[in-house]
């Protein structure tokens, strides 16, 4: 009996309806490079995110193997290209911790400077494009207007623009040009109002909030879960960072703060909170910079560089913390002069991980707007 | 009128009735040609660069080497278009807004067709537009030109409410739906032209200034919508939806919706220069009239109809270089939530005033 009624209220849709597969890249101009995501909408609501990797792999991993430890340097480079100088500097830090030596006291303080330098360069390009993804060009040219006068900093010191092979396992390619801290003083003068005038113009707009407040809200013990680090985890209230947290090179001797999303605006965690995020830690850089000219000792650069890289049978993981987030190399010797195995913990391509949590239920429009905010770079998702 | 001032110059009506229905048009180009130079270079020095510079003083030749470029450029179609459609949607887009300009009155004289239903043929034939956009969206057969098409068809269809709801409150005062007679009532000076309460006197014409001032910023505020400028052009968002509706055209169809989309810019603000700003009718009288030489007063008149048409279209450009882009649901809220409303309101109230 109860068989039948259950028959009698089956429902059978009339209409069939599936959802729209929507095919968002690797051609895309929002997708920051030549990542593939293939959106499940209705209508246009989202119900699924899976994103498609690897259309940059360059097996640098691979690659390290059949290198010694200096030629593996400007392969780093390339891997987040927006923030050469840190890949380098934590492939650095990995090797002389597996070497076991000590590098001059003036190397480390270059180093954090042009990491920092780096940083700030790093979130302009992450703050300028979102505002663009967002319809905003004009704070996307005024940023790349200011990054274009950090890159002039390290164009001077070591020739390149991009991809700049100056850090090295030991030591610095090249010292520091005459005229470099005089240059970098000057940026940070010139720089200060300009973080006010990105305020003005984009970080309290109404209608930037409007898109970016509540959305793609990333909760913490969510975060944690997928491992996230960087603006990201700070974005959503977790005062975690590298510097601080598990200190390298010489920035226990700085000051400075960790600034962390509080929900502004507001959720804790939204996008507004990440772009916060970045516009504060460009703050915070501009003050360890300052600090490290101040205390910038003498000496040489290039007197501890090894000249022959043979580390003995080990393992070592060093982590640093990069514009994006945790950045950590595995390097296996088995005592020979290349790395027996080189496995790269990249931040981007951890963080990327969340996309389908974050974007769910969110409209097309907010993917662009999320993907920003997780500020990826498939130079370094895809290695 | 301009029909009448050629029929007698050529004695012919086919003759003068063509340059009566081309002129518009070559304002148009050498309008869009004038505009696109310009968006570029406001936008250059609003983001501390310099712009085109190269072609010709200052760049001014930029937008005719760009012409040529797209009149080079082979006319690609995907295997998979509706072919009539795909083809017809550009001309029908820019048929829209062409067909804008045959009631927009440039000066006393220079007007296409002096229509008594002027800003409702108007208001009509811009719906073209929409149908065009939509045959565009579905004809390329691409998932972002249709839903770049159907944004643009909500878009534009939602904001024609608060536009129409605040045209109808000046033409509840005005008592005409002609923009020639409308231009016409709002002559002497600046205090009486629309958005200053028109050309009453007295406490109806006090009471209606704040108003005037509420209708002025709603239409202003969905015009923008409707040509899908920022901060509404989300129909193609480029971060989005690459380029929206026209992401598959290439050459001569893309300039048309190109060119249908700066004429649009300049119809509308035309629109809302006439209803509100005087229309042609000069702030502060004419020096033909002051010198005694009549037939430079229609020569003035044309000058100030386009001055505050390039303002407004000025402004457009000043918003789209400074403001981010809403989303799709934000817009349809801003209409429906508070334009309409707003509208709603401002018109009831300047009904009670005028009947009372």
């Amino acid at each position: 009996m109860s068989f039948e009624t259950n028959k009698s209220i089956e429902y059978k849709p009339v209409v069939k309806t599936e959802h729209m597969v929507l095919n968002m890249g690797p051609q895309h101009p929002s997708t920051h490079g030549v990542l593939r995501l293939e959106l499940e909408l209705e209508g246009e609501i989202i119900t699924r995110v899976i994103p498609h990797i690897g259309y940059l792999h360059r097996c640098f991993e691979k690659h390290a193997e059949a290198m010694t430890y200096p030629q593996v340097v400007p392969y780093t480079d390339r891997m987040d290209y927006l923030a050469s100088m840190g890949n380098e500097f934590g492939y650095a830090v990995a090797v002389e911790r597996l070497l076991g030596i000590q590098v001059p006291e003036r190397v480390e303080y270059i180093r954090v400077i042009m990491a920092e330098l780096q940083r700030i360069a790093s979130h302009l390009v992450a703050l300028g494009t979102y505002g663009a993804d967002i319809g905003a060009m004009t704070p996307f040219l005024f940023c790349f207007r200011d990054r274009e006068m950090i890159l002039s900093l390290f164009e001077m010191t070591c020739g390149a623009r991009l991809l700049y092979n100056y850090i090295w396992v030991g030591g610095l390619s090249h010292d520091l040009h005459p005229d470099f801290v005089r240059k970098t003083r000057d940026f940070c003068t010139y720089f200060k109002p300009k973080i006010k005038e990105l305020n003005d113009l984009l970080t309290y707009n109404k209608i930037f909030i409007e898109r970016t407040a509540n959305v793609g809200v990333l909760p913490l013990d969510t975060a944690i879960n997928f491992g996230i680090s960087g603006p990201m985890l700070r974005g959503s209230g977790l005062k975690w960072d590298l510097r601080k947290d598990d200190p390298y090179s010489v920035y226990h001797k700085f000051d400075f703060n960790i600034p962390v999303g509080e929900g502004k605006v507001g959720t804790v965690g939204d996008c507004w909170d990440r772009y916060w995020v970045r516009v504060l830690e460009m703050e915070e850089s501009l003050k360890i910079i300052e600090q490290a000219l101040d205390q910038l000792p003498e000496g040489d650069v290039t007197s501890a560089i090894p000249k022959r890289i043979k580390p003995p049978i080990g393992q070592v993981y060093a982590r640093v913390e990069n514009p994006r987030g945790e950045l950590g190399y595995f390097i296996m010797s088995d005592g020979n002069v290349n790395p027996f195995r080189v496995k790269v913990r990249a931040p981007s391509f951890v963080n990327l991980g969340v996309m389908d949590v974050l974007c769910r239920g969110h409209m097309v429009a907010d993917i662009i707007a999320i993907l920003g905010s997780v500020d990826i770079v498939l130079g370094e998702v895809d290695r | 009128m301009m029909y009448d001032f050629f029929l007698d110059l050529f004695g012919n009506e086919i003759l003068a009735a063509i340059v009566t229905g081309v002129t518009p048009l070559l304002f148009i180009l050498l309008f869009v040609l004038f505009a696109v130079w310009l968006e570029r270079k406001v936008s250059a020095h609003m983001q501390d660069r310099l712009g085109p510079m190269r072609t010709g003083w200052h760049g001014w030749l930029q937008t005719i080497a760009d012409l040529l470029k797209l009149i080079q450029k082979e006319d690609i179609s995907a295997s998979a278009n509706d072919k009539p459609l795909f083809n017809l949607a550009p001309i029908l887009v820019f048929a829209g807004s062409y067909a804008a300009f045959a009631a927009i009155p440039f000066s006393s004289y220079f007007i296409g067709s002096n229509l008594d239903l002027g800003i409702f043929f108007i208001i009509g034939i811009s719906g073209l537009v929409v149908a065009g956009i939509l045959m565009a969206g579905w004809a390329s057969n691409n998932k972002y030109s249709l839903l770049g098409a159907m944004r643009a068809a909500a878009q534009i269809i939602s904001y024609e409410i608060p536009t129409i709801l605040v045209v109808l409150t000046v033409v509840m005062i005005t008592r005409t739906l002609n923009l020639h007679t409308l231009s016409e009532m709002q002559t002497g000076y600046i205090w009486n032209w629309m958005i200053f309460g028109g050309p009453g006197t007295g406490l109806e014409k006090f009471l209606l200034i704040p108003l005037m001032f509420i209708g002025f910023l709603v239409i202003y505020t969905s015009t923008l919508a409707e040509v899908n400028r920022t901060p509404f052009d989300i129909p193609e968002a480029e971060s989005e939806l690459v380029s929206g509706y026209h992401t598959e055209y290439s050459g001569m169809k893309f300039a048309m919706f190109f060119l249908a989309e700066y004429a649009n810019m300049y119809a509308v603000s035309a629109i809302v220069s006439a209803l509100f700003l005087g229309g042609y009718q000069s702030p502060i009288g004419y020096l033909g009239n002051l010198i005694g030489v009549s037939w430079l007063v229609p020569i003035e008149q044309f000058f100030w109809f386009t001055a505050k048409g390039a303002f407004f279209v000025f402004v457009q450009m000043w918003l789209r270089w400074t403001l981010p882009r809403l989303r799709v649901d934000q817009l349809m809220a801003l209409c429906w939530k508070y334009l309409i409303p707003i509208a709603f309101v401002n018109l009831i109230i300047v009904g009670l005033i005028t009947v009372l």
